[in-house]
Formats: C-alpha cells, sequence, structure tokens
C-alpha cells in the first residue's frame, strides 16, 4: 500500500506529458464540442460591434507575437470576419514587431476572402517605437506618427484614411494584447481620449485586464481560447477555438485528477509515518 | 510545394522544441539558437524600416537628394534640426560600450528614465488609481442580492487587501483579521491568475497539436 502511496505522489513528469498529450490528441480529432453559454464580457464586445455604425473606423492593435498565436490568431481571423461583414473599416498596427506580419496575413486573408479593398476597407499601418509616445500623439494626430503605411504609401493617399485624424474618428479600438500593451491603452487612449476598447488577450494576461471591464473602462473583454470560443459561437462560425475547448476541458479534468492523487499520496503517507 | 516545404520546417522545429520534455539535446538547441537568431534578425529590420529609415534617415535624404552634401546644411528647416537630439542620445547610449566613454550613456538613460516615469505616473494615476477606486465605491444594496453580494465582496476585499499592506502597526487585533482576510483574497487571486496561466500554456499546446494533426500530418496524403 506504502508503495502505490509513494507512486502516486510521485509520478514521472514523462507520463504527465504523455497523458496530457494523449488528452489533447483524442479531442481534436473526435471534433466534438461542449455546448456553453458566451461569457457577458465576450457578448458585450460583440454587442458593441454589431452596433456600430456602417462605414465606422475600427483600430485594431496587434500586441502578441508567435507565442500567443493559438490564442488569438483564431479570433483575429472570426472578429475580422465579423468587422467586413458588417461593412466596418478596419485600421490595423502593432506594438509587437514580431507579430505584425501575422496580423498582416490574418488581414489579407480575410479581406480577400470578403471581397475588401485595400485603401478603402482596411489599412495596414505597421509599427512604430514608443508604446505610449505612440498612443498619446495618436491622439492628436495620426500623422505625427503614421504619415505614411507599411509600403510607405502617405495616410492621404488612401481614401479611407484622409477623414482620419485621431480617437475621434476612430468607434473602437480592439487590442490583442499576449503583455501589458492593453493596460496603456486603456491608460493613455481611454483615460485621456475617451477611445471605447475591446481588449482581447491570451489567458495569462486575462486577470489583470478584468479591473477595466468590471471598471467600465473597456466596453468588452474576451480572454484565452475560452473567451475565442465564445465569439465563435456568437458569430455562429465554429472554428479551431470551438473544438479546442474539448481539449482544454478534458486537460482540466486531468490536471485535477493529478493534484487530488499526489494530494492523496502525500496525506496518506503522512499518516501511516 | 513550396507551402508543404514550410509546414516541414515548421514541425521539425515543433517537435525539435517538445523534446526537451524528455531532456535537453541538441536538436531542442538548434531549434532554440534559430528561434533566437531569426528573432533578433526579426526585432533590426522592423526598427529599421520602421523606425530609423523612414523617421531618422527619411527627413535627411529629401534634402541631401535635393542639394547635395554640401548644400543640404543652409537647407535643413526644424524637422532635421530637432532630429540630432535624438540622434545624440542615441550615439550616447552605444558609447557604453566603450569603457572610456560609457558615463556618457547616462544622458540617455536618464532622458528614457524621466520621460517613462513621467508617462507611468499620469499614466496610473488616470488610468487605474482614480478610475479603479471609483469603481471601488459601490452601493451595499442595489436591490438585486447577487450584485450587493458582488459589491460586497469587492469592498471588503479591496479594504481587505489594503489592511494587510499596512505596515505602519502590528498585525493584531481588528487589524490581524482584516489583514488575514486581505491575505485570502490575495491568495484567491494567485489562484486564479494560476489556473489562467495553465490554461494558457495549455491552449498553446493544443495550437501545437493542432498543427502537427491537420496541417503536418495531412500533407502525408497530398
Amino acid at each position: 500500500m506504502r508503495e502505490f502511496f509513494e507512486r502516486i505522489s510521485k509520478i514521472d513528469r514523462r507520463i504527465i506529458y504523455l497523458i496530457v498529450l494523449v488528452g489533447v490528441t483524442i479531442p481534436l480529432l473526435t471534433r466534438k464540442g461542449f455546448e456553453f453559454k458566451p461569457l457577458p464580457e465576450v457578448k458585450n464586445a460583440y454587442n458593441f460591434i454589431e452596433n456600430l455604425p456602417e462605414g465606422s473606423n475600427v483600430l485594431i492593435s496587434i500586441d502578441y507575437d508567435a507565442a500567443s498565436m493559438p490564442e488569438l490568431q483564431p479570433l483575429l481571423e472570426v472578429m475580422l470576419r465579423h468587422l467586413f461583414r458588417n461593412n466596418l473599416k478596419v485600421i490595423m498596427m502593432g506594438h509587437w514587431p514580431l507579430g505584425l506580419p501575422l496580423g498582416q496575413i490574418a488581414l489579407e486573408k480575410i479581406a480577400k476572402e470578403m471581397d475588401k479593398k485595400y485603401g478603402y476597407d482596411y489599412v495596414f499601418l505597421g509599427y512604430r517605437p514608443g508604446i505610449a509616445a505612440v498612443m498619446l500623439n495618436m491622439g492628436k494626430e495620426i500623422r505625427m506618427v503614421f504619415d505614411v503605411d507599411y509600403k510607405g504609401v502617405p495616410l492621404d493617399s488612401l481614401p479611407m484614411m484622409r477623414e482620419v485624424h485621431n480617437y475621434d474618428d476612430i468607434a473602437l479600438l480592439i487590442g490583442f494584447e499576449a503583455g501589458s500593451v492593453g493596460d496603456f491603452w486603456v491608460q493613455f487612449a481611454q483615460a485621456r481620449f475617451g477611445q471605447k476598447i475591446i481588449l482581447t488577450s491570451t489567458a495569462v494576461v486575462t486577470p489583470d485586464l478584468y479591473p477595466y471591464y468590471q471598471a467600465g473602462q473597456i466596453v468588452g473583454l474576451i480572454g484565452g481560447l475560452r473567451g475565442a470560443a465564445d465569439y465563435e459561437i456568437l458569430v455562429k462560425r465554429k472554428g479551431f477555438a470551438y473544438t479546442g475547448m474539448t481539449a482544454q476541458t478534458v486537460i482540466h479534468v486531468i490536471i485535477i485528477a493529478l493534484i487530488l492523487l499526489g494530494n492523496i499520496g502525500y496525506f496518506a503517507l503522512r499518516r501511516m509515518r | 510545394m513550396v507551402e508543404v516545404i514550410f509546414i516541414w520546417i515548421a514541425a521539425g522545429l515543433t517537435l525539435a522544441i517538445f523534446s526537451f520534455l524528455y531532456k535537453d539535446n541538441p536538436f531542442y538547441k538548434v531549434a532554440e539558437h534559430i528561434y533566437v537568431g531569426s528573432a533578433a534578425a526579426f526585432w533590426f529590420l522592423y526598427l529599421w524600416f520602421f523606425d530609423v529609415e523612414p523617421k531618422i534617415l527619411g527627413p535627411f535624404k529629401e534634402v541631401f537628394h535635393k542639394y547635395g552634401f554640401s548644400g543640404m546644411w543652409a537647407h535643413f528647416g526644424a524637422e532635421q534640426w530637432i532630429l540630432f537630439i535624438p540622434i545624440f542620445l542615441s550615439i550616447c547610449m552605444l558609447l557604453r560600450f566603450i569603457p572610456p566613454t560609457a558615463w556618457l550613456s547616462r544622458w540617455a538613460i536618464a532622458f528614457t528614465v524621466g520621460m517613462a516615469a513621467g508617462l507611468g505616473v499620469t499614466g496610473a494615476l488616470q488610468g487605474y488609481i482614480i478610475p479603479q477606486t471609483q469603481a471601488t465605491l459601490l452601493p451595499l444594496w442595489t436591490g438585486n442580492p447577487l450584485t450587493s453580494f458582488n459589491n460586497l465582496i469587492i469592498v471588503i476585499a479591496t479594504l481587505a487587501t489594503l489592511f494587510y499592506f499596512f505596515f505602519s502597526k502590528e498585525h493584531k487585533g481588528v487589524l490581524g483579521v482584516f489583514s488575514r482576510i486581505g491575505i485570502t483574497f490575495i491568495m484567491i487571486a494567485f489562484g486564479a491568475s494560476f489556473g489562467y496561466t495553465v490554461m494558457a500554456r495549455v491552449s498553446l499546446l493544443i495550437g501545437r497539436i493542432h498543427f502537427l494533426l491537420f496541417e503536418w500530418l495531412s500533407s502525408f496524403f497530398h
């Protein structure tokens, strides 16, 4: 008996990795999903976008990179489809240089799919260093920071940008966050200029962003794979995030079971001593 | 065909990184070095093409092409002259690598620290402390029992956590009780944060396994 408890309190990490691998692979192969209701903060984000008048400008900030791609890239694609479906205009920029190509790939893919035209329906501004300085100057005049787009084309040559000068001309800002840039957006764009913001984030960052949602500083919060799955349900286009949530749930059950096993082993051994 | 090659490279690198779960090995090291090297090169290119080239060199290039090197100085406007300040500070920063002049880098560092502190203080006050304090001043009875209970938790948790960080008096008696409630809420917050972190890491694994199953393995059948 003692040997059994010793074993369950010290399971080899490689066995745990193998169990986790199987726990992820099987749900992905079966492609079955659970039914769950979208969270209110995700619903708020969806409803806010639904209620934007056609032709409104939406600024998207790519503040993540390849390391957070599985959590944020599927959501970016779903949101872009939603924005284009509602005939909203997309301005994309970012503060994480390594992630900007991911944003650009998604933007060009979805724009092509939805038959949208560069310069008329969407633009890609690229990157400028100096997070807070960029945000503050954009509140005065976007051209102070981005006088040209990523190809070097002057902003005034792009029809949809001619009337866009600062946050007053942007109906909504959506930040895709894997770090602390979301805090900067709230502190500089929302607090100083009253910009409406929706933050989407990796699960690691989400708990830090909830206070902004609770305080009404952001209009919606879409956190992690769960948030992405909720959004897929709302736009009625279940994809990677939705099926991924089944694997996520299975892994959570495995982790809880392993924690319980470890504790049972630990306490049983302590009692035997 | 090109796409298939890239999928194979990505799959190979993914498996090389995963091999670390068994133990450290040369495949993992190679993948790690490729990542660090390509990320550094990418950063450099982005900073050059989105910052140095258009923002620093761009304004000079225009005048240089028009008037040549000797003539351009007389035609510099405010746009060009002001750039000498960041150029000077950048050079100061780089002088850090030359020991006798390394002290000059402090000027550039002082500038960045001063600017960051100024922005940080005003940003935190305006965007965090004041709105968050306002959001804590909640009515304890709203007519809806669930909302009232939520508000009560927010108020008690905020006050108790603040009490925990009050070190001017020994944590005994009422203060001791409140600080213990405070540490309980802090632990709950840590637990929630850790739970979200687990969820994030599992999501990354799901993403990679999804790629291996549906992009890499499916490439065998194309």
